[in-house]
């Protein structure tokens, strides 16, 4: 095995393994908000118990190994190519570090090595700051089930094309979504783009860290009233009401058709599996 | 906390309450969307689940050999996977096999409630994602069906848990604790975007 298939088959057993640090203690900081013998303090709890434990024996901290998507530095194409990333994910579902998890869309059979066409997702993105590194994502399909994306203007919300419209669609999300995408959840929001990249946008978002300020004064507004309207909402961890519904709300952009007004929301679960490889 | 084990007597489940804490021990199966099919489509079931429970679950299992339970899987990672996929199955499922708890997350709709009251089920909210804490509850798996069919994902797992924590989201008497929160949080979000 190259280098380099080695290193990113750790990613991805690291990135299933652990929370990062900030959701961590962003979730110990909700358990405290909330009343004392309440579900939804049991529920925080038990998600804070899993992660030491799931950290601890290295094994998933969710069984839902999710989609995995790479964004990788263009700079690494000829280094990390996608062949290298079938390797390595194959030899991680041989590990027991990914479930078998991917389902022939057609004839409804399992790809036990969780490698095909389309598995697992490679985005090359421009070169950023710094030096080049590799981002995973691991998302399970019940948080991608309460992704949604709206079409403004929407009359049934009375949302316009501007960021009061942004805000009633996410909040619209939040409330159709409760319990279901395993909250308390994170956000991931794009506004504008084409239908597939307002998905891929939306997803980037979640990479960043917890307590980045959003160099877009109207967005960062938007990211703080939002948390807070949505905790107001009462669903709380798992849907059995409290305090916590979201843990955090990330807001990018992408421009637009002048025909398309698109707000695109990912929904991830408490479980946020995010990892970084440094090469 | 209340302490419930297999067999689920009708009794023990009548006296559950929305928003109780139990502790789940004993023998348990899993199902998810192709068990749910399965039994729609009128196949046999591998098991009795009467006065048993049911769980929404896809886990991660692992062969092991040479066990002292004789035992050739251990359970990895385990927890509820999203249980209103099952809607349209299971008030018959709870009609025509007398299980008693339901376990999934996320809640299940006005039918599955009505299903519950009437021949006395409950449904129970596990710790979605919490896969290592769930795993930790999966003492054994003394049995597999489908597992050729289905897949690891979706077979019919049997497992031996103790210690198994959830919530009662939905009990016998017509209460469910996300038909509240819906109902709640739906008024709320109205104020917010009037």
């Amino acid at each position: 095995m190259k280098p380099v298939v080695k290193q990113i088959a750790e990613l991805v057993h690291t990135t299933s393994s652990s929370l990062p640090p900030d959701a961590e203690t962003a979730i110990r900081k909700a358990l405290r908000r909330e009343t004392r013998g309440s579900s939804a303090r049991m529920v925080l709890d038990t998600i804070l118990k899993n992660v030491v434990l799931a950290r601890a024996a290295g094994t998933p901290v969710c069984q839902d190994t999710g989609t995995l998507t790479f964004f990788v530095d263009e700079r690494l194409r000829r280094k990390a190519p996608r062949a290298a990333f079938n390797e390595a994910v194959a030899y991680a579902s041989g590990q027991g570090w990914l479930r078998r998890n991917t389902i022939d869309a057609i004839g409804g059979g399992s790809i036990d090595s969780n490698v095909c066409p389309g598995s697992p997702v490679v985005h090359y993105v421009p070169a950023g700051d710094g030096e080049p590194c590799i981002r995973l994502i691991m998302k399970g399909g019940g948080s991608e089930n309460m992704s949604r994306q709206f079409s403004l203007p929407d009359a049934t919300l009375g949302a316009g094309r501007d960021l009061e419209g942004v805000r009633k669609c996410v909040l619209s999300a939040v409330q159709q979504a409760q319990g279901f995408g395993c909250a308390p959840g994170f956000l991931g929001v794009c506004i504008g783009g084409d239908r597939a990249g307002g998905f891929e946008e939306a997803k980037r978002q979640l990479l960043r860290a917890l307590d980045d300020v959003n160099p877009d004064p109207r967005l960062a507004r938007l990211e703080k009233r939002l948390l807070a309207e949505a905790n107001s909402l009462g669903i709380g961890p798992m849907g059995l009401g409290g305090k916590t519904t979201l843990l955090a709300v990330k807001i990018g952009s992408r421009p637009r058709l002048p025909a398309s007004f698109f707000v695109t929301v990912a929904y991830m679960c408490w479980a946020a599996r995010r990892g970084v490889l440094r090469i | 906390m209340i302490r419930l084990d297999y067999p689920f007597t009708k009794e023990a489940v009548r006296a559950l309450k929305a928003g109780d804490v139990v502790s789940v021990n004993g023998k348990i199966w899993t199902g998810r969307d192709r068990f749910h099919k399965h039994f729609a489509d009128g196949g046999a079931l591998p098991v009795d689940f009467r006065d048993g429970a049911l769980f929404h679950c896809g886990p991660v299992v692992v062969p092991v050999k040479d066990s002292p339970d004789g035992d050739k899987w251990r359970v990895v990672a385990g927890g509820p996977t999203t249980s209103v996929r099952e809607n349209p199955y299971e008030p018959a499922f709870i009609e025509r096999t007398g299980v008693r708890l339901i376990i999934g997350k996320g809640g299940m709709n006005a039918r599955v409630l009505a299903a519950c009251k009437r021949f006395g089920a409950v449904y129970l909210q596990a710790v979605g994602g919490a896969a290592a804490v769930t795993a930790q509850a999966i003492r054994r798996v003394p049995n597999v069906y489908f597992l050729d069919t289905f897949g690891a994902a979706e077979a019919c797992w049997e497992f031996l848990v103790e210690d198994f924590r959830c919530v009662v989201g939905m009990d016998s008497h017509g209460t469910s604790l996300f038909a509240e929160i819906e109902t709640a949080s739906k008024a709320r979000f109205d104020e917010l975007i009037a």
